[in-house]
């Protein structure tokens, strides 16, 4: 297809011609062009169907408040549903489709909504489906659910990255068109930091629009010549497509940079777009103005555009909507377009000034006092009905009607932080308040100033008050000579006769709903908003909302300013949810920690999981092992039997120092520290200030002035927060020192009646690690494999014979291959996380299934161990009786009466006999394991006064998962209780 | 001599050295780390300390000193971390705690970090994409804490085109995997 109505001129780069496709056509157009414009050069002006009436629509915009040209953009897994053809720029091989019909665009079924409109009237929601109740669930939600929603996902991942980035400026400012170019200028001169940004992806704002002379030359080339301008400052960042869409505190403001949506498939390793945050001291909003329609009967047909977009559409992208154009206007500017659309060719049918006194021109007809009563056009419009102002109809001929209402400074991003914009009688619209974000000011349209001078002066005039605040030398650089037309308009809201009359045209409000809404008391503007939709489409209402609040100021006989505004939200248009993801996502959601053996356990087939962000190994199989049971019950028993090995970096290290560091750590463990020897490890019970335990783990004293803490893998980072926060806030007066070496220590547990002879073999002469110079919590500095330094700790997790080596992370590798080569004499075996859980449960050592942020030490059968003669976190309030009933629970150990039975952690506990129900319940298990040493599942659990039940016979139940057998309460130390083994 | 062999943070026996534009980011195991806390009410005598040691002050708040043996930087209230070549100083913190006595605890940090150096024209841009840092401001010899991809690093300005990194040893590989992103997306 030719492009039929391409005009001459134009900021389009004729010298490239590309190819494109919507649904099913193909056509051509140029670089410069966006997709609307490229289609309406092609003659096409239907791109879609509004949203419940499926009524046929064509661009009304030519920019990002596009509320009806909205397009799912690309193929496959880069489709993009939802994406305005006004903004989307085109590139050679665009593919796009319109969305919202069925089976095709021009004939689409679902019109027949639009028959039935009397039925969809505001409110016909919460009217039709309050009855009968029964039929909600099945009969209405899912038909709602069908037919709401516009465009359609894709369903595959989206193979391109999103990132975030920070800048930082003295002043950022938001819009590039005349106010903000001067403002930029005179700040780049003045050598402040600078960011530029602008949504288009040629800055200039409506100077690239219009054809008035700016300095004796073009708009477009003023603005081309200034941003060349900006673009030299090393101190000014000029960000084309890059749209401001949200303000936040301090000075913050969100920035969506579009890098590559302008071609088919983003460059090797670029991002699609990247969510900038950008820390300003201060901000100038130059964000310019939106024009309004005036609503009219049928007023939606394809064809009806905002006059300043047919002229915007007829200068910079050298296209019209049809080749015969008439104007409906209230104020001057619609004069405007038909003079441009009159030097561009176009045939300017008629000029209709709702206003008697309406100036006149030459060039086209001019009908004062006139509106529009009727349109026609099933596809798009062919014919207006005209209303004279002496009474009677005129019908005239024309494929596009530009629609002038007067102008709307974009008052958005002044809203953010919760101001409310204010009316402003001169130019009939609302203007930004007093009441602005902390650091924001705004220049040019988006204050109300419209005129081109105006515009530039707002602009340099509040750029240099922001630069003299900040104490900065302000060199003003000349700004040029352009027009300075007044702002004549005289309000026109609305045709009152229409019947049919579009208010909010992507959610499909029309005037009657408005008056619908107000008959039936929804008055206040926020329920008028969400009784009938008036906004909250994707465009956030940016051509329909002083229109709504003009109709129901009418209705209500109010003034528009009493009526008042809804609050406008981040983010101004509609954002990518990718680049709020950014890079984190699949794997990338979050780091990953690695052990030090990780590359070593990889080699041995380990099987990975994941423990806080930590990458930890669950098993390592062997030849023949077909289940993980397997292979845990294997790791279990030769571990017990010999020696095995377990990679336990993960767990937290904190390295206590100073002379303090006794009487602190005798303050936050609710058990004695005060008096550990140095050369012995300690276990501790860490309680939050409400008695209950919070963690934990062992301190190790390596000298009079030096610790090693050691925490769960979870609460490494929690327990760190909380030790410091005791010694800044709570204990400031302690010389105490504290830093983090859990990633510095490669540490692996060696368990096993032959762990002794194993390390043996590795350290180095003169350390005697004989029962009697090393025994049961012992711990030294020592040196292995010829004078590596290392930290050895006998402390048993396992409840063996066991010993926590800990050498630097780099030498981790190396020390397991050492460990595992040297203990083959041993047949020692790696053993995972489910091989430890196994050994701590039939050891009964509680971890954080235990203590889950409600146990106390009492429940976990340690009430002894909470020191009575010394002040500690946590332990005055361990003493409430609440926490201290007689039937407290208390850790017990559970087996199954019949030993195939399992005990599912989860399941609850009943007395024999009683009513399965909450008001029965005794307690519940925590953790459970088959244990290959006792040959039957065993668990731990909390059991009211479980220390006295022992050998009872209780009834276990899990409803969820059918579970409902006896298991005997026993000790919670099913393996060598009097701990001889690790004493060994 | 002990004879086990080390590991890079990156998982292999040599440093990983990526480039991208121009820009090259070099995983850096030659440096030894220890961390210098002052001792309560030994503040001063710890500073003089290490501005000996430095041969001039110690770093102040934002600040890296560098000499030809170490180099140092603020990590906190009366808080540094110093590093030194790993091959004569692998004892570091031993070496420190001789030296500071009760003026300061020392902690061995050398293998808790991972250590990149980034260099070429373009590592602002780089930066940009990864910390909220005003990097465009940060002078040679700033040393700053912040977050990249939710791993808390130290970054420190060592040239108008240099960059040090340091991030937790155990997550190098998605800090590596972060920074190269963001190479190949800024570059």
């Amino acid at each position: 297809m030719t492009q039929k109505n391409r005009l001459d001129g134009g900021l389009i780069d004729r010298s490239e011609t590309w190819s494109f496709r919507f649904d099913s056509q193909y056509f051509k157009g140029h670089k410069g062009d966006t997709l609307a414009s490229a289609l309406l050069a092609n003659g096409v002006r239907l791109m879609g169907r509004s949203f419940k009436y499926h009524r046929p629509r064509g661009p009304m915009t030519a920019g990002s408040e596009e509320p009806n040209a909205i397009v799912e953009l690309r193929e496959g897994a880069r489709k993009e549903p939802n994406t305005r053809a006004t903004t989307a720029e085109l590139y050679d091989g665009l593919r796009a489709s319109s969305q919202n019909r069925w089976p095709s665009l021009k004939f689409d079924a679902m019109q027949v909504n639009d028959l039935l409109s009397n039925f969809f009237a505001a409110g016909f929601y919460y009217k039709t489906f309050m009855w009968p109740a029964a039929f909600w669930e099945k009969v209405y939600e899912p038909i709602i659910r069908h037919a709401a929603g516009l465009g359609s996902l894709s369903l595959q991942d989206d193979p391109d990255g999103y990132d975030k980035g920070f800048l930082h400026c003295d002043l950022l400012i938001i819009g590039g068109g005349p106010a903000g170019l001067a403002a930029a200028l005179t700040a780049g001169e003045s050598g402040a930091r600078v960011i530029l940004c602008d949504e288009d992806f040629l800055i200039g704002g409506r100077l690239n629009l219009e054809t008035y002379a700016v300095g004796g030359m073009s708009g477009a080339a003023w603005a081309a010549e200034t941003v060349a301008r900006l673009q030299a400052m090393p101190n000014v960042r000029v960000m084309s497509r890059t749209t401001a869409i949200g303000v936040f505190d301090h000075g913050v403001y969100g920035a969506v940079e579009r890098v590559s949506d302008h071609l088919a498939v983003p460059e090797d390793g670029k991002p699609r777009q990247i969510l900038w945050r950008i820390t300003s001291k201060r901000a100038l909003l130059c964000a310019g103005a939106t024009e309004r329609p005036i609503v009219f009967e049928n007023n939606d047909r394809p064809g009806i555009m905002q006059a300043s977009a047919v002229r915007a559409y007829a200068n910079r992208w050298a296209t019209t909507p049809a080749q015969q154009v008439a104007i409906f206007t209230n104020n001057d500017d619609g004069h405007r377009t038909a003079s441009d659309l009159v030097a561009k060719g176009v045939e300017v049918v008629s000029v209709i000034d709702t206003r008697a006194d309406a100036p006149t021109s030459s060039d086209y007809d001019v009908i004062a006092g006139g509106v529009i009563d009727q349109t026609w056009g099933r596809l798009g419009l062919t014919q207006i009905e005209v209303k004279m102002p002496k009474g009677g109809i005129r019908r005239i001929t024309c494929g596009a009607l530009g629609v002038s209402g007067g102008w709307n400074p974009n008052v958005h991003l002044t809203c953010h932080q919760g101001g409310r914009p204010v009316w402003n009688e001169g130019i009939a619209a609302f203007v930004p308040s007093g009441s602005l974000p902390p650091g924001m000011t705004v220049a040019g349209a988006a204050r109300g100033i419209f005129s081109t001078h105006g515009a530039l002066h707002s602009g340099a005039d509040q750029a240099k008050a922001i630069l003299s605040d900040l104490g900065m030398k302000v060199s003003a650089p000349s700004l040029p000579e352009a027009e300075d037309t007044p702002t004549r308009i005289t309000p026109f809201w609305h045709v009152k006769t229409a019947k049919r009359a579009w208010v909010d045209q992507q959610n499909d409000v029309t005037a009657k709903d408005i008056k619908l809404a107000h008959q039936e008391n929804y008055v206040s503007v926020e329920h008028l908003k969400r009784y009938t939709t008036l906004g909250m489409a994707t465009d956030q209402g940016k051509t329909s909302n002083i229109a709504g609040l003009a109709i129901m100021a009418e209705v209500a006989g109010k003034a528009i300013p009493e009526v008042g505004t809804t609050m406008f939200r981040p983010p101004y248009t509609p954002t990518a949810m990718g680049v709020f993801a950014g890079r984190a996502w699949g794997m990338e959601t979050r780091p990953t920690r690695l052990t030090p053996s990780h590359k070593w356990a990889k080699e041995q087939g380990a099987v990975f999981i994941e423990a806080g962000l930590w990458l930890r190994a669950q098993w390592f199989p062997q030849p023949g092992e077909t289940h993980w049971r397997q292979s845990c019950d294997r790791e279990v028993i030769q571990t017990r039997k010999s020696v095995g090995i377990c990679d336990v970096t993960s767990l937290g290290k904190i390295d206590v120092q100073g002379a303090d560091a006794a009487a602190f750590l005798n303050f936050v463990y609710c058990n004695g520290f005060a008096k550990l020897p140095v050369g012995k490890v300690r276990y501790g019970l860490m309680l939050r200030e409400d008695g209950i335990v919070m963690d934990d783990g062992t301190a190790a004293r390596l000298a009079e002035d030096h610790f090693v803490v050691t925490t769960t893998t979870a609460k490494a980072v929690p327990v760190y927060r909380h030790l410091e926060f005791v010694r800044q806030c709570l204990c400031p007066d302690m010389d105490v020192q504290l830093i983090s070496t859990t990633d510095a220590w490669a540490q692996f547990a060696v368990a096993g009646p032959n762990s002794r002879k194993l390390l043996e073999k590795i350290v180095d002469e003169g350390v005697d690690l004989s029962n009697d110079a090393f025994p049961f919590m012992a711990c030294g500095e020592i040196t292995i494999c010829g004078g590596l330094r290392a930290r050895l700790f006998r402390i048993s997790f396992s409840g063996e014979l066991a010993y926590e080596i800990a050498v630097p992370t780099r030498y981790g590798d190396a020390l397991v291959r050492r460990l595992m080569q040297t203990g083959e004499e041993f047949d020692v075996v790696p053993y995972g996380l489910e091989a430890l859980n196994v050994m701590r449960i039939e050891k009964g050592h509680a971890t954080a299934n235990e203590l889950n942020g409600t146990t106390t030490a009492l429940n976990l059968g340690m009430g002894k161990m909470l020191s009575k003669t010394k002040d500690s976190i946590g332990s005055k309030l361990s003493e409430r009786p609440g926490l201290n009933e007689p039937d407290a629970l208390k850790l017990v150990g559970l087996k199954p009466v019949k030993p195939d039975h399992t005990v599912p952690a989860g399941a609850h506990l009943m007395t024999k006999g009683a009513k399965v129900t909450a008001s029965n319940d005794q307690g519940y298990v925590t953790s459970a394991c088959y244990s290959p040493n006792l040959g039957c599942h065993i668990a731990l659990g909390f059991l009211k006064s479980g220390d006295t039940r022992i050998g009872e016979i209780i009834r276990l139940v899990s409803p969820l998962t059918g579970v409902d057998h006896d298991v005997e309460v026993v000790s919670p130390h099913f393996l060598d209780p009097e701990g001889d083994r690790l004493r060994a | 001599m002990h004879d086990l062999a080390p590991l890079c943070a990156l998982g292999d026996s040599n440093p990983r050295t990526d480039s991208v534009a121009g820009v090259a980011l070099t995983e850096n195991p030659g440096h030894a780390f220890a961390s210098i806390a002052a001792r309560l009410g030994q503040e001063t005598a710890c500073a003089a300390q290490l501005a000996t040691l430095l041969g001039g002050a110690a770093p102040n708040v934002g600040a890296m000193v560098s000499t030809n043996t170490y180099m140092a930087f603020w990590i906190g209230p009366d808080q540094w971390m110093i590093s030194a070549p790993f091959d004569t100083h692998e004892d570091l913190a031993a070496q420190l705690k001789a030296r500071f006595g009760k003026s300061a605890s020392i902690t061995d940090q050398t293998d808790a970090w991972v250590c990149f150096h980034m260099q070429g024209d373009g590592v602002e841009r780089v930066m940009q994409l990864c910390a909220n840092i005003d990097i465009e401001q940060m002078q040679v010899g700033a040393a700053t804490r912040s977050v990249i991809h939710y791993m808390g690093v130290y970054v420190i300005r060592t040239a108008p085109d240099a960059l040090t990194i340091l991030g937790g040893r155990s997550s190098a590989g998605s800090l590596h995997h972060a920074l190269l992103t963001a190479m190949r997306a800024a570059l």
